[in-house]
């Protein structure tokens, strides 16, 4: 191949990739307009929806982490408690209410606008980030994973005693009266009325949530085709190798486990918002299990199929929900709704393991094999 | 003129085995320089403390005149040493280009910022790390794989994928452990013409191997080593009438010099 063959075709891959975003382009306005035709269901489907996206947000950050860089981080719902709790402290009156240092600087609480708080929440959890993958630098596989896994529950078992003797995190009980995401004269705890036609609250938080995954696709598919991008795989593949060619990878290694925290960190921050309320319950090690199952169910290191894992995940429990209320209506009580729902999600667990392996959508096979041997 | 690699003293101990007791290197600017000795004399050790990957105990270490350390494998990388492994270590998953892709890293810089604006830099830098790779894969002979993960390219594409990776750093000197284990006679015959040109492209090379025809044929000088310590070098017909490796392969004084 010579170099104007070379150049046409990336000609050509240029002009492949512009009909690749129209389609995208369209695919969006399309979720834009979803929720839409969902709300006269009722808007509690909209609300899944909305925190399926959220899911989605988390999935795209872990999958830089375990995805491209290969470090496998079972702790990873610490940065989404560290994004929900920055929020819960920034604009909510709890600070106010029991630090005097606070009220009396601010007597009527903290109301940090979302804007500064959501950029905010992604530094503090990269920093959480650093913090966790520097003493992890040298670990790998099993050894990592158990190690995040202790951090995260190292988190969560703050939040929870961080009451005492200054009561920060408030406990178990969590902290409420979390100001809603307001944006200029925009307030998305009440419905946005345009002449005649009403937006109910939830569809704006789903198209707020619609923007940022839209985003986090866009950051994880320009790190994925990068230079850093193409680092991390390399120190997924074969770390010694890796080293080897040249790639600092400690600070590779922070990088990523820095950015893929940033994702967690803003996911947090806007659950906060949206629910008015944080409590350490919700960022238990299931919730870790379910995003790395997210990530690995719908196809590792492969940005369309970890947003399809995220989606189906988030999505199928609440389904499973309503389908499990009928089937325990129509058994007279004996089948135990959230039992079944359990059930339900192991086996379709098990059942994509074993029939896709690499997961829902995966990488395609760029190479399906290489020709024979075509020189002497 | 200065040598180009310049290694004085160089000790290497794993708990009670000396496997390196103070080797002496020195490799001059052009040159093709053969690594030799039995198993287990201390090669691959010497060739991994040479690169940093493991930290030696003692020795100086001089790369073009000037002192390194070789105490992290990156740096040594950037300094100018580049390496194959002997038991291949590609990115499997990940395409030919790709795979030379990754060894351009060193020796450019666009950072996160860069790759998530797209700016000019990015873009300019991108469009000529791919067009090193791809000429660098031409160069090795297998351009034509460019697209095809590495994992499913032929044992000795494989080899001469790993060279390409390794010469997209830019190295001064390119170190290969035992480039020609495992090949047949036409892709030795291969092999040895692509180092001949590496040669020829002004690169000096650092050559393990076992194939005693191909680094005699091949090679300027050679330096054999036994139980860690050098015990012979010289030209390879030097090298070859040296009772003391003689010794070392054949475990007795001989009684006749055969080649």
């Amino acid at each position: 191949m010579n170099v104007s063959s070379i150049l046409s075709s990336s000609f050509a891959v240029r002009a492949g990739q512009r009909g690749h975003w129209m389609l995208l382009a369209g695919l969006a306005l399309l979720l834009m307009l979803v929720p839409f035709g969902i709300v006269p269901f009722g808007e509690g489907w909209v609300r899944i929806l909305a925190l399926a996206l959220l899911y989605v947000l988390l999935a795209l950050g872990l999958n830089i982490v375990v995805g491209f860089a290969g470090l496998l981080d079972l702790g990873y719902v610490a940065f989404y408690a560290v994004g929900a709790y920055m929020t819960a402290w920034l604009s909510s009156p709890h600070l106010s209410e029991h630090l005097p240092a606070v009220m009396a600087l601010w007597p009527n609480g903290l109301h940090v606008p979302i804007w500064l708080i959501v950029p905010l929440a992604a530094a503090v959890a990269a920093l959480a980030g650093i913090v966790l993958g520097a003493p992890t630098l040298k670990l790998r596989g099993d050894y990592l994973a158990i190690v995040t896994l202790g951090f995260g529950e190292i988190i969560r078992v703050f939040m929870n005693n961080l009451e005492q003797p200054l009561n920060l995190t408030n406990g178990p009980r969590g902290i409420s009266q979390i100001d809603p995401v307001r944006l200029g004269p925009l307030d998305f705890s009440q419905p946005l009325t345009l002449g005649s036609f009403s937006i109910p609250s939830v569809v704006l938080y789903y198209e707020l949530f619609l923007l940022m995954g839209v985003g986090a696709i866009l950051i994880g598919h320009r790190l994925e085709f990068s230079r850093i991008g193409r680092a991390w795989m390399a120190i997924r593949e074969d770390e010694i190798a890796a080293r080897a060619m040249g790639l600092n990878t400690r600070n590779l290694k922070l990088l990523a486990f820095a950015m893929g925290a940033s994702f967690g960190g803003v996911a947090g921050a806007l659950f906060g918002a949206f629910q008015g309320f944080v409590s350490p319950e919700s960022f238990s090690l299931m919730e870790s299990v379910m995003i790395v199952a997210m990530v690995v169910l719908g196809g590792i290191g492969h940005l369309p199929g970890v947003v399809l894992g995220a989606l189906l995940l988030a999505a199928l429990p609440e389904v499973l929900r309503y389908v499990a209320a009928d089937l325990r209506v129509h058994t007279g009580g004996r089948l135990d709704a959230a039992i079944l729902r359990q059930l339900l999600i192991a086996l379709a667990m098990i059942g994509i393991m074993l029939w896709r392996p690499r997961g829902l959508w995966p990488s395609p096979e760029r190479a399906r094999a290489a020709p024979e041997e075509m020189t002497p | 003129m200065t040598p180009l690699l310049e290694v004085r003293g160089a000790a290497k101990r794993f708990g009670g085995v000396q496997a390196l007791g103070g080797v002496d290197l020195r490799i001059d600017r052009g040159e093709v320089h053969g690594l030799i000795g039995p198993n287990g004399a201390g090669k691959t050790t010497f060739f991994n403390v040479l690169t940093g990957l493991y930290p030696p105990d003692a020795g100086e270490f001089h790369l073009d005149g000037q002192p390194y350390r070789p105490g992290s494998v990156h740096e040594v990388t950037a300094a100018g040493i580049a390496r194959t492994f002997q038991n291949i270590r590609l990115f499997a998953e990940m395409t030919a280009l790709e795979n030379v892709m990754v060894g351009r890293h060193v020796r450019t810089r666009c950072g996160v910022l860069a790759a998530l604006t797209r700016n000019v830099a990015f873009r300019t830098e991108e469009a000529q790390i791919r067009e090193r790779a791809q000429a660098l894969l031409e160069h090795v002979g297998i351009g034509h794989l460019a697209p095809f993960k590495a994992r499913t390219l032929s044992y000795g594409d494989q080899r001469r994928l790993e060279i390409a990776r390794a010469l997209a750093t830019e190295p001064k000197l390119l170190a290969l452990d035992e480039p020609a284990a495992g090949m047949n006679a036409t892709e030795k015959r291969v092999l040895r013409q692509l180092i001949e040109t590496i040669r020829a492209d002004g690169c000096t090379v650092l050559l393990i191997e076992h194939d005693v025809k191909l680094v005699m044929g091949l090679c300027d000088r050679v330096t054999v080593l036994d139980y860690g310590l050098r015990i012979a070098h010289g030209t390879p017909q030097e090298v070859q009438r040296d009772p003391a490796v003689i010794t070392a392969y054949l475990g007795a004084p001989p009684q006749e010099m055969t080649t």
